[in-house]
């Protein structure tokens, strides 16, 4: 991560990258011998040593906190990568902290830049679907595909796991689409083949006393290429869905609200809703981030994705975490005065489906 | 080059539009027989340049025409170097080094794993990069490579890191080791352009999105037209239809203000659609003005 952010930020004509910090002596070797740049390994003797404006962030998890602690002690504005801090606590510290301070903050939300959803929030902020009751939020792809893995993302004290990863990226879309849901429920925290942490949350959200929510993530299913955010939206007056290539839109009726939009299906893509940027990598969202960052730093305004909606991310997770280990209502046949099926007769009840999709 | 290279989007579930799109040619896609028979049918269209990823999946294709080369005497493939998602979800795993390691060779005599581990202790990118690119280049073993384009990820990082050697090593080893041309996919073709020249690198083979909406040019539509009308390099567009957003007769005309575009990179799944794609290139812009 923190290699794609020097390569954008090093392109950025507004933003002089003065030095860059990490743990990996041979990284920064390679690094300051091809691209000249200057190197540390220890933050505090970068952040004592060199006079900066800004600092990313982009480390694991449990080192957050205190990177950006300190750099926000030295009046730097901070963009740090999500999800930001290890527990919502320590988010809204550091959110109260940089607000005092009147520094600039931003959490590498990059879902908050997509064109695609940024359409759907326009879309939604005009009612476009009538009153909302529904919202589905998921996220599907490969990250955790063997029983495997050494890195700080396989281990739950640093940070790691579904819930932290996917888990937040859906939740912080949700957020900025609809609002912070009011209560969790039903959580389930499942493991795949990870031992330590997550690798698939669903939770049902409540947001007001007619609008619901579910979420779904799973990071160890490989029949997507890459990470896929998808967010369904079901309102009186029709239904968004929306990921990052496209909005489609049905209406029951438009009421002249948005120009443009027919009764029925509507579908607006990427290639019309992406709004080009000065460099590219690997997705417009993730220079428009940064951008954005360096923008709101010369004009001294607030960011799309603070530390504040990161904490409020942070402690929906936290939620969704406490609320797995409640209890749960047995499906009990002795509380409806019956007794339970017979093994024999699920067998067969089972056989009969098999048999159903056995022909072909 | 051929004026019309075949594309390989399409054969990865790759739809920058929609996720449905996608997930459906991933599907049709599944059995590489399917990937063969869109090739044998855009050869027979009279498209001999296949534009494809070193993504594993190839190697199928690959022995295909290899072990037919009778019948396609005059196919070229154009390798498109790292398959990234290799690259990033091993990183994601192993740790940048480890990641490396991962994909030096393993299987190969033992000078070459030797020559690896002291490539890795010495610090020594060339010789790292050099064996990366071996490990790519293996599966076309045997066919003909004339171009071999690093991927737009790895050159943009690159680019944006200001880390120029690397352009340099990869054009040596290309031009030294395969005796093809170096060419570089990217989204921000002026910036690339303007580096490949500070660097040495005359007459670069560039491939970028152009087309009529600016969809992915960075450094906006005016820096490519410049590139495109002065600038001493082998210009390539991809995207020309802009993700479906351009009705391919517009989109085609008004690539033809571009004389001096080089080639043209496309994908389609349906011998119809690769019919009138190459019929409206070939009417439209039957060749390159030398530049």
């Amino acid at each position: 991560m923190g290699l794609s952010h020097q390569s954008m930020v090093n392109a950025h004509p507004d933003l002089d990258l003065v030095a860059v910090c990490d743990t990996s002596t041979y990284v920064l070797d390679v690094l300051s011998k091809y691209t000249g740049v200057k190197t540390y390994t220890d933050h505090n003797v970068m952040l004592e040593k060199e006079q900066l404006d800004c600092l990313f962030v982009a480390t694991p998890t449990r080192y957050h906190s205190q990177i950006v602690g300190a750099a926000l002690e030295r009046n730097l504005h901070v963009f740090c990568e999500k999800p930001f801090a290890l527990n919502p606590e320590m988010a809204y510290k550091l959110a109260e902290l940089a607000e005092s301070k009147g520094l600039v903050n931003q959490v590498g939300y990059h879902y908050r830049f997509v064109g695609a959803f940024n359409e759907a929030k326009r879309l939604l902020d005009q009612q476009i679907i009538g009153d909302l009751h529904h919202v589905r939020a998921e996220a599907y792809g490969p990250v955790v595909l063997r029983p495997k893995g050494s890195t700080w993302r396989s281990q739950s004290a640093e940070g790691g796991g579904c819930l932290f990863d996917y888990s937040c990226h859906a939740i912080d879309l949700v957020n900025y689409l609809v609002g912070c849901p009011l209560s969790v429920s039903g959580s389930v925290l499942n493991r795949i083949f990870s031992t330590d942490v997550d690798d698939e949350i669903y939770s049902t959200f409540q947001f007001s006393p007619k609008l619901f929510g579910q979420l779904a993530t799973n990071w160890s299913d490989e029949s997507f290429r890459k990470m896929s955010v998808k967010i369904s939206l079901w309102g009186s007056n029709g239904r968004i869905n929306v990921d990052r290539q496209e909005v489609q839109i049905y209406l029951r009726s438009n009421k002249g609200l948005e120009p443009g939009l027919l009764t029925g299906w509507n579908v607006r893509n990427t290639t019309e809703l992406t709004r080009p940027v000065w460099f590219y990598v690997r997705g417009e969202e993730y220079s428009a981030q940064i951008d954005h960052f360096a923008q709101c730093m010369k004009h001294r305004t607030p960011t799309a994705s603070t530390f504040r909606t990161a904490a409020e991310t942070s402690l929906v997770a936290a939620m969704i975490r406490a609320d797995a280990g409640k209890a749960r209502t047995s499906v009990d046949p002795a509380s409806v005065g019956t007794t339970s099926p017979g093994a024999e007769q699920r067998d067969s009840s089972r056989f009969g489906i098999r048999s159903i999709f056995g022909r072909r | 080059m051929d004026r019309i290279l075949f594309g390989d989007n399409q054969f990865f579930g790759v739809n920058h539009a929609s996720e449905d799109k996608a997930r459906a040619q991933a599907m049709r896609f599944q059995d590489i027989e399917a990937v063969i028979g869109v090739l044998r049918d855009a050869y027979a269209e009279g498209i001999k340049t296949f534009m494809c990823t070193t993504h594993e999946r190839m190697s199928g294709v690959c022995d295909y025409f290899r072990d037919n080369a009778d019948k396609y005497p005059d196919y070229n493939f154009y390798p498109c170097m790292p398959y990234a998602h290799k690259y990033a979800n091993a990183a994601a795993e192993l740790g940048i080094l480890g990641a490396v390691r991962s994909f030096l060779p393993d299987n190969n005599p033992l000078g070459a794993l030797v020559k690896g581990g002291l490539s890795l202790a010495r610090k020594d990118v060339e010789g790292l990069a050099k064996m990366l690119i071996d490990a790519e280049m293996k599966m076309f073993a045997g066919l003909k490579t004339p171009v071999v384009f690093l991927q737009n990820v790895a050159t943009d990082f690159l680019l944006g890191l200001g880390f120029d050697e690397a352009f340099r090593i990869f054009a040596d080893h290309i031009k030294d080791q395969y005796n093809a041309e170096p060419a570089f996919i990217t989204m921000n073709a002026p910036r690339l352009y303007a580096t490949l020249t500070k660097l040495g690198i005359k007459n670069p083979i560039i491939c970028a999105n152009i087309n009529k909406v600016g969809f992915r040019m960075c450094g906006g539509i005016d820096a490519y037209a410049e590139l495109l009308n002065n600038g001493d390099c082998r210009m390539v567009a991809m995207s020309i239809f802009a993700s479906g957003a351009l009705h391919p007769k517009e989109a085609i005309e008004w690539l033809t203000q571009y004389p001096k575009l080089r080639s043209v990179v496309f994908g389609a799944s349906s011998r119809r659609n690769i019919a009138e794609t190459k019929s409206l290139i070939d009417s439209l812009m039957p060749e390159a003005v030398a530049g």
